[in-house]
């Protein structure tokens, strides 16, 4: 299985943590990734709310790249593969739409390629199964709140590949680790990213929601797929807390982490350090690491 | 040579301002076969008529053209004309100079030269019509009605009152259909039972009534006066003569299952009746989970019914039976809401549908009246109503208004109000309410009972403890709200019945995209379909409430016993017929005939030399015929024809048009 | 896309006009003669509706009644392409509202050929339009009869299958 592999700007500055656990699951399940070659931003999360027709170009130009290598793409990011899927959505009956695309970013734009979230691809292609072959060091004890976000399943008629309301592709994930999930009701809402700098007060009020919905439902730990979220709930938790005179203390993990961890990777090889809230301390007391 | 009037109307100015009448007439002077022409100034007016019918007499006509309005106006006015005058009714055509042409051409002289080519078109026609007969046919005196919930049985008792038999065919053990699940009924706040188990005994008692529930309809043969229909009553393993309804059967039956009338909020046995003031009051036995039928042993009902009524053995009967006139009312289903992952329906036990309510809320209902949400009994203080699930959302594939939710939202608002002093919290997109005391009772319902109506949707509804927050938005102060629930109720759409689509293929009926069966016209023939005979009656036609239900199937009803009432139909001649001098036998037209009309026969002829011999040919049944006419193109040797529209017809026609 | 341009493309033939146009100038005065047949329950309907609605349209078309789009005979097209028509319009109820249930269904597959046929004769087959326009389309009927009235007399007099001049 190989895919033309999407970093994104975030895995290769604020998430490499990220990047670098994405790497490792996928070798240890023989998903063979070729970065794109000289790949561009895709654009969110601003393009397409100032112009349409660039927030569509950005990510075609990346997808053509895909098309001369003959590749399916993945994106580990979630607001990544939703402008992907969404320019592919949007192209996909519309040839005049294509040809101005095209024009745009000055290739040639075909849309023959799909557009996979890394978690769809973990999830669905691979599947549960395989992962749990692989499983060394059962994340046993622990107790997740698998949270997907805003733009990981919806719009359905764009992703399609899990329930927009109630996905469950992480959870059959973090189940076959070993791991126990909790059903909960926030797992899709917004975390309100992409005004992370210039509304703090918004943040913090979904922020605070997200984790306490989880926090309710008995949550050790929120579990994610997108280097948006876990920023936002991880890095805005001290705001979060301060704001609303309330303790969290809940550590926000990439799924890779959980699944590096869970095929024996070193602990240490996982950029736990590198998190706002410390999960190290939560695994210790898991004696998972 | 013919002898064929013309007669231009004026219409008053409608024709004669725009065509120059003296231009047609002194053309339509030299057409062929043309020996007199007239002008009216409203030829279908009675002295309008009058002077057709003289100048036949006087001129001994034998062949009519009436040059005004459009055939599908006053076809038939002016063929009563003409047989009035002792002329066969089809020896007559109309140009159509008024709709076709004064009415859509400003100019007046190409209107007149457009005018004097459709009076030429009429009179070549014309000049090829024949006598034709129309034949009459027997009308079976009994009315067959499909669904046996309030459509089907007001038509039931209509159609009885008037002294016609009727049976009434129900798929379910029991008449009385939604309307006997439901608890009170708006504007009014009548209780549903108190209202209809009246009907529905009056239509069990009733001599002129026979009821065959838990039976289907498998087969429609025929035409109108003359339905031959095929039901399947399906195996009760009741004796029918024998049980007295005591309901010592069902009280011993083991076997615990979810009530369907209960929409799975109560339990019924194996052995069972659906409701307790189930018509017929016998129970049938549901073989897929009785014990004995899985396993072999048991027999509990058996071993206690004191009438012996019990009969395991007992199998489907196909009955066939003949009809003159179908009434339909099957019906509608409630839709089911689990499209919406954001309300959570089937995720959250506190998540009800609108029809489930009414369930809770019933006194014979698995609470017995009691309000209890389904998760732990709680009697629930704030309930959240959303209005329009399914209705109106074209993602949802539900385009229309389903025309009852806004009503029975305000009427579930106030129940909850009176009864356990709920606060009902409302969405909505709109409040409909146009029907007599409506209005008012919406008004009641925020009024008096406190409702709290929030213009907008809800987006998501989410379990908070034990809670069911409801995220939404008021439109109309553009902010974001959020009600905590104990309850929440889906106003679900009304979609049409699963089998929709099978009954009216069976019927030979058409239906729209949503599956609701389609009127022969939307404003003027609201009942009848496009197959003649059969009626409709209730929300299988569309969503209605009760009144507007009951008010169809009245007149449903009536158009049945206008039908029944007939000794003999008359039937149109304008049919296919066959030239079997012609005729190959290669019966291409038999599969293209969408009403089976045509089928071979043999036929013996004598051939040179004196031998007789025997060939198929086609034969058309005049009484199923439409006359539609697909079965003439088929037709490699032009054998096929239909009357009054004929090959030689139409060729005439189109050289006329183009001289 | 009308049902002739479908045709057409169906056929791998070029959408664009049709090569064997009229030779000859139109004569002074020449008008396009269209005939049309319409079915009595959609198309006749729609047409009268166009009549109480007075949605005006060039008196060109000359309508002929039959029951349904299924008793049209494509013999009764090439008979009016003979005798001079310049145009053919072919109406009837829209794909699954036909009141015989099934006849526009014969007419559409019928239509494909026929119109096929029509340029193996020689005639442009933009000369023959199939259209459904159901009883409550008066105005898509005006419009069909304009745009066909203004197609036919780009193309001139249909000279042809004329058997007289």
């Amino acid at each position: 299985m190989k895919y033309a592999y999407y970093p994104g700007c975030s895995l290769h500055s604020t998430a490499t943590e990220y990047e670098e656990t994405t790497r490792t699951v996928c070798a240890t399940l023989g998903v063979e990734l070729a970065e794109i070659p000289d790949w561009n931003c895709c654009g969110a999360t601003s393009a397409h709310a100032t112009n349409h027709l660039l927030s569509l170009a950005l990510p075609a130009r990346d997808l053509a790249k895909a098309e001369q290598m003959g590749l399916d793409v993945v994106a580990p990011c979630a607001a990544c593969y939703n402008r992907m899927a969404q320019t592919i959505h949007e192209t996909k009956d519309n040839e005049v739409l294509r040809h101005k695309v095209s024009q745009v970013i000055g290739a040639e734009y075909q849309g023959t390629v799909k557009a996979k979230s890394l978690l769809e691809v973990l999830a669905a292609d691979i599947g549960p199964k395989v992962v749990e072959a692989k499983v060394q060091k059962p994340l046993k004890g622990l107790k997740v709140a698998a949270y997907y976000g805003c733009l990981l399943v919806r719009p359905p008629a764009v992703t399609g590949w899990d329930d927009a309301e109630n996905p469950q592709s992480m959870e059959r994930l973090m189940t076959a680790l070993g791991a126990e999930t909790v059903d909960w009701s926030h797992k899709t809402e917004c975390c309100g990213a992409s005004l992370t700098i210039s509304r703090t007060d918004i943040v913090a009020k979904l922020t605070h929601d997200i984790l306490d919905a989880a926090k309710a439902a008995g949550a050790d730990a929120i579990v994610c797929a997108c280097p948006m979220c876990q920023a936002n709930l991880d890095g805005r938790q001290g705001l979060v807390e301060k704001t609303y005179k309330t303790q969290y203390h809940l550590p926000v993990f990439y799924f890779t982490q959980l699944m590096s961890l869970a095929f024996g990777k070193e602990p240490y090889k996982l950029g736990f350090a590198r998190h706002s809230i410390d999960p190290r301390e939560l695994l210790h007391s898991k004696e998972i690491a | 040579m013919r002898r064929v009037g013309v007669f231009v109307c004026w219409c008053g100015s409608n024709i004669a301002g725009m065509v120059d009448i003296e231009q047609v007439k002194a053309a339509a002077a030299k057409m062929p076969n043309v020996v007199y022409v007239e002008d009216n100034k409203y030829t279908c007016s009675e002295p309008g008529q009058a002077a057709i019918q003289k100048a036949i007499k006087e001129q001994n006509l034998d062949r009519v053209v009436v040059a005004a309005c459009s055939p599908r106006m006053h076809e038939n006015t002016f063929r009563r004309t003409v047989s009035g005058a002792g002329l066969n009714a089809y020896l007559l055509e109309i140009a159509n100079i008024r709709e076709h042409c004064s009415w859509v051409h400003p100019d007046k002289a190409a209107g007149t030269k457009k005018a004097v080519d459709l009076v030429r078109r009429a009179v070549y026609k014309v000049a090829k019509n024949v006598p034709l007969q129309r034949a009459s046919i027997d009308v079976t005196k009994k009315a067959l009605v499909i669904g046996g919930g309030i459509a089907g049985i007001q038509a039931a008792l209509d159609i009885a009152d008037a002294g016609q038999p009727v049976v009434i065919v129900e798929k379910t053990p029991s008449i009385g259909g939604h309307m006997a699940q439901l608890d009170k009924t708006f504007p009014t706040l009548d209780c549903s039972a108190c209202i209809l188990t009246p009907k529905m005994v009056d239509a069990a008692q009733n001599q002129n009534i026979t009821l065959m529930t838990w039976s289907e309809v498998e087969k429609v043969e025929g035409y109108i006066g003359n339905f031959t229909v095929t039901i399947r009553k399906k195996a009760r393993h009741i004796d029918t003569t024998k049980c007295t309804g005591c309901g010592i059967c069902w009280s011993k039956c083991p076997a615990k299952l979810p009530s369907e009338f209960d929409l799975g909020l109560g339990q019924r046995k194996a052995i069972y009746v659906p409701f307790p003031q189930a018509i017929p009051n016998k129970p049938v036995i549901d073989e897929k989970n009785c014990i004995y039928f899985k396993t072999g042993k048991c027999k509990a009902c058996q071993i206690f019914c004191p009438a012996g009524a019990i009969a395991f053995d007992q199998k489907d009967e196909l009955i066939e039976e003949k009809f003159g006139a179908i009434i339909v009312a099957t019906g509608y289903e409630q839709w089911d809401p689990s499209p919406y992952g954001e309300y959570g329906y089937g995720r959250y036990k506190d998540v009800i549908t609108g029809l489930e309510f009414e369930r809770l809320v019933n006194a014979s209902g698995p609470t017995e009246g009691k309000i209890k949400r389904p998760s732990d009994g709680k009697i629930p203080k704030d309930v959240v109503i959303i209005q329009c699930v399914g209705s109106r959302d074209e993602a949802k594939g539900i385009p229309y208004c389903s025309k009852t939710c806004c009503m029975y939202s305000a009427k579930h608002a106030i129940l909850l109000d009176e009864k356990i002093h709920a606060h009902p919290y409302v969405f909505y997109m709109d409040v409909r309410t146009p029907g007599k005391g409506y209005e008012e009772f919406y008004k009641r319902a925020t009024e008096e009972h406190h409702a709290t109506y929030i213009r907008g949707r809800v987006s998501k509804v989410y379990q908070k403890g034990d809670k069911l927050v409801c995220l939404g938005e008021d439109t109309l102060l553009g902010k974001k709200v959020a009600v905590e629930a104990d309850m929440v109720i889906l106003a679900s759409a009304m979609v049409h019945q699963p089998a929709a689509s099978k009954l009216a293929q069976t019927l030979g009926i058409s239906y729209d995209q949503n599956h609701f069966y389609t009127e022969a016209h939307a404003k003027l023939r609201p009942v009848e379909t496009n197959t003649a005979g059969i009626f409709l009656a209730g929300a299988c036609q569309g969503p209605k409430d009760i009144p507007e239900t009951v008010a169809q199937a009245s007149a449903a009803a009536s158009k049945a016993i206008g039908l029944l009432s007939k000794a003999k139909l008359e039937t149109e001649p304008l049919v296919a017929q066959v030239n079997e001098g012609i005729c190959s036998g290669c019966l291409w037209c038999k599969p293209i005939c969408p009403y089976k009309a045509i089928d071979g026969k043999v036929i013996k002829e004598r051939i040179a030399g004196g031998k007789t011999i025997e060939r198929t040919v086609a034969s058309v049944n005049a009484s199923l015929c439409q006359g539609c006419g697909a079965c003439t193109v088929a037709c490699r040797t032009g054998a096929m024809n239909v009357l009054g529209f004929t090959n030689e017809h139409i060729l005439a026609e189109v050289d006329a048009l183009c001289l | 896309m009308s049902v002739n341009e479908k045709a057409a493309q169906a056929a791998g033939a070029a959408t664009g006009p049709s090569t064997v146009a009229a030779a000859t100038p139109a004569p002074e005065g020449w008008e396009p003669k269209i005939i049309g047949f319409a079915c009595n329950w959609c198309t006749y309907a729609g047409a009268d509706l166009a009549g109480t609605s007075r949605i005006q349209y060039p008196p060109n078309i000359r309508v002929i009644r039959v029951p349904c789009s299924g008793r049209i005979n494509p013999q009764f097209v090439v008979r009016a392409f003979q005798r001079g028509a310049d145009g053919v319009l072919v109406a009837g109820c829209h794909p699954g509202d036909c009141h015989y249930s099934t006849g526009n269904y014969f007419a559409r597959r019928r239509y494909l050929l026929a119109t096929r046929f029509i340029e193996y004769l020689g005639v442009e087959p933009e000369r023959l339009e199939v259209r459904w326009i159901s009883g409550s389309e008066g105005q898509k009927f005006a419009d069909t009869v304009r745009e066909l009235t203004e197609k036919i007399r780009a193309l001139g007099p249909q000279r042809r299958l004329r058997e007289t001049l």
